[in-house]
């Protein structure tokens, strides 16, 4: 598979909810085997171009384009969980499609999920639960993988864990990643490419990069997080800590 | 009481029937959470009854039809957001049910029994309701069978589902199509204000002691059936009207389902 191959592409998609404009011109595309990182504040879309992505909504306009029969495997940002439906692991992951228990085990032992084949999905944790909504979407043997907030549910640590385990699979399946991640410095080692969205797409690039974009820094703030990482300063501390824009005309 | 009276083997026949085609669908009511929807629609076939008599067709297609158009009329109100689909619900339940009462009161020229339509009349089985009960009930679990991988995956998860090439709206809508066939086929023992007690309950007691959804199928089947057998067998004994019979027999069905050890798996 060439790096150059376009899985999805999608041009000027916009999309209104209730007369509220959600997504704005929105165009994108990912290529075999890289990984893409959506972040943007709360309310910024990110969930709903991933659904319009996938088809799960109506466009108002824009174009989407997919790779001949290409194989998605989506873990949703919230499954609606309710005891009322007993469901083991193995029910749940041949919800839609029949897998052998073979393929069922691959998939579970490659994504570390412990728990017996039937265990009820009720008893699991945040964090294993979400592994089997991974280990689940690896059964179609994905060309993409779509992760809405892959690390929800999972303390600190446990995020690292995740991001690394996505990093692997994307190098065993050979597949593209397309997520959403509420943090970008978490992501960063993980990721190839980031898109700043807040309706529109804000500014994309490698992750070092975005992270240093006036428009990131607007909707995220400079946290302290990036002193870490290093990075062009756009502006000049003076002795008594005053700061100065160099974009400003300065009157020294 | 002799068991070899005709109407009662014929009712325990057509009951059994109803049971196990009930037990399994009212699987998904209860896992969407949609009981009210059930109720809703039972309460509307009353307006069939008056509809059949009216047009002078079988009861059966006059509740089938009114109940399958409640239905859709329902999932199409679900699709707005300005009033909340409970009050939909609340709405149309009670307004199909006076509709119904009034509409058969009008028809002075027909001698009806309110009664035996609300609470249902084991003494109107007839051997062409239990053929259509079996007839019908074949089609409908074939259907259901057909459609259960579906229907169990948007009930998990719609959007997940749709990403994995379900078709969710059609899915949907033929379950609501087999709901309105059961009632319509139920309503001669049950009766409409009760009828959704055989959907609900058997399920809701089966869960208990059930890890897979198949299981807690194939176990509201059986109370189902068996609290028609002893429900059909009370109302003979003592004299009761059949349909709050059954309910009361599924009923403590349900209630000992949380007093027997063993009924707390998830």
């Amino acid at each position: 598979m060439s790096e150059n191959t376009i899985l999805l592409e999608v041009k000027d998609i916009s999309l209104n909810y209730s007369g509220r404009q959600i997504l704005q011109n929105i165009s994108l595309s990912i290529s075999a085997g890289e990984i893409v990182t959506i972040v943007g504040p709360n309310g910024a879309g990110k969930t709903t171009l991933i659904r319009a992505l996938l088809e799960l909504l109506p466009l108002e306009q824009g174009t989407i384009y997919k790779k001949n029969k290409l194989r998605i495997g989506y873990v949703p940002q919230k499954i609606n969980l309710d005891p009322v439906l007993p469901l083991t692991i193995k029910r749940f992951m041949t919800l839609t499609n029949d897998y052998s228990i073979n393929e069922i085990k691959l998939v579970l032992s490659e994504t570390g999920v412990k728990s017996e084949l039937n265990t009820s999905i009720y008893h699991l944790s945040g964090g294993e639960f979400q592994r089997l909504m991974l280990a689940r979407a690896l059964l179609a043997k994905p060309e993409l993988l779509v992760l809405d907030e892959p690390v929800q549910n999972v303390d600190y640590l446990g995020e690292a864990e995740l991001y690394r385990l996505i990093s692997d699979i994307r190098k065993r399946y050979q597949c593209s990643v397309l997520m959403i991640s509420h943090d970008l410095h978490v992501v960063m080692a993980s990721t190839d490419r980031v898109i700043c969205l807040d309706h529109h797409i804000c500014c994309q690039g490698e992750p070092c990069d975005v992270s240093l974009h006036p428009e990131y820094v607007r909707l995220f703030g400079s946290s302290s997080n990036l002193s870490i990482y290093n990075h062009h300063h756009d502006h000049s501390h003076e002795v008594d800590g005053t700061i100065h824009e160099h974009n400003q005309e300065h009157k020294h | 009481m002799s068991l070899l009276d005709d109407f009662f083997i014929r009712a325990i026949i057509a009951g059994i029937g109803i049971a196990i085609i009930a037990g399994p669908l009212g699987c998904f009511i209860v896992w969407r959470r949609m009981s009210y929807l059930g109720d809703t629609m039972a309460h509307s076939s009353l307006l069939g009854v008056a509809l059949g008599f009216l047009l002078g067709v079988d009861l059966l297609f006059g509740v089938f039809a009114i109940a399958a158009l409640m239905a859709l009329l329902l999932f199409f109100f679900q699709k707005q957001k300005q009033i909340a689909s409970d009050a939909i619900l609340g709405t149309l339940s009670h307004a199909s049910l006076a509709l119904g009462i009034i509409v058969i009161s009008l028809m002075t020229w027909v001698r009806i029994d309110i009664n035996s339509y609300l609470f249902g009349d084991i003494l109107s089985v007839e051997m062409s309701d239990i053929a259509w009960i079996y007839g019908g009930g074949f089609v409908v679990m074939a259907v259901l069978l057909k459609n259960w991988k579906s229907l169990l995956a948007i009930t998990v998860d719609q959007d997940l589902a749709k990403a994995e090439g379900i078709a969710v709206t059609r899915t949907h809508l033929t379950y609501l199509i087999l709901i309105a066939a059961v009632i319509a086929l139920a309503i001669k023992i049950i009766g409409v204000l009760l009828v959704t007690s055989l959907l609900i309950v058997p399920a809701t007691a089966s869960r208990r002691y059930s890890h897979t959804p198949e299981h807690v199928a194939i176990g509201a089947a059986i109370l189902g059936v068996v609290s028609v057998i002893l429900g059909l067998m009370a109302s003979m004994e003592f004299d009761l009207p059949s349909g709050p019979a059954i309910v009361l027999i599924v009923v403590s069905f349900f209630f000992s389902s949380f007093l027997l050890p063993g009924g707390n798996r998830s």
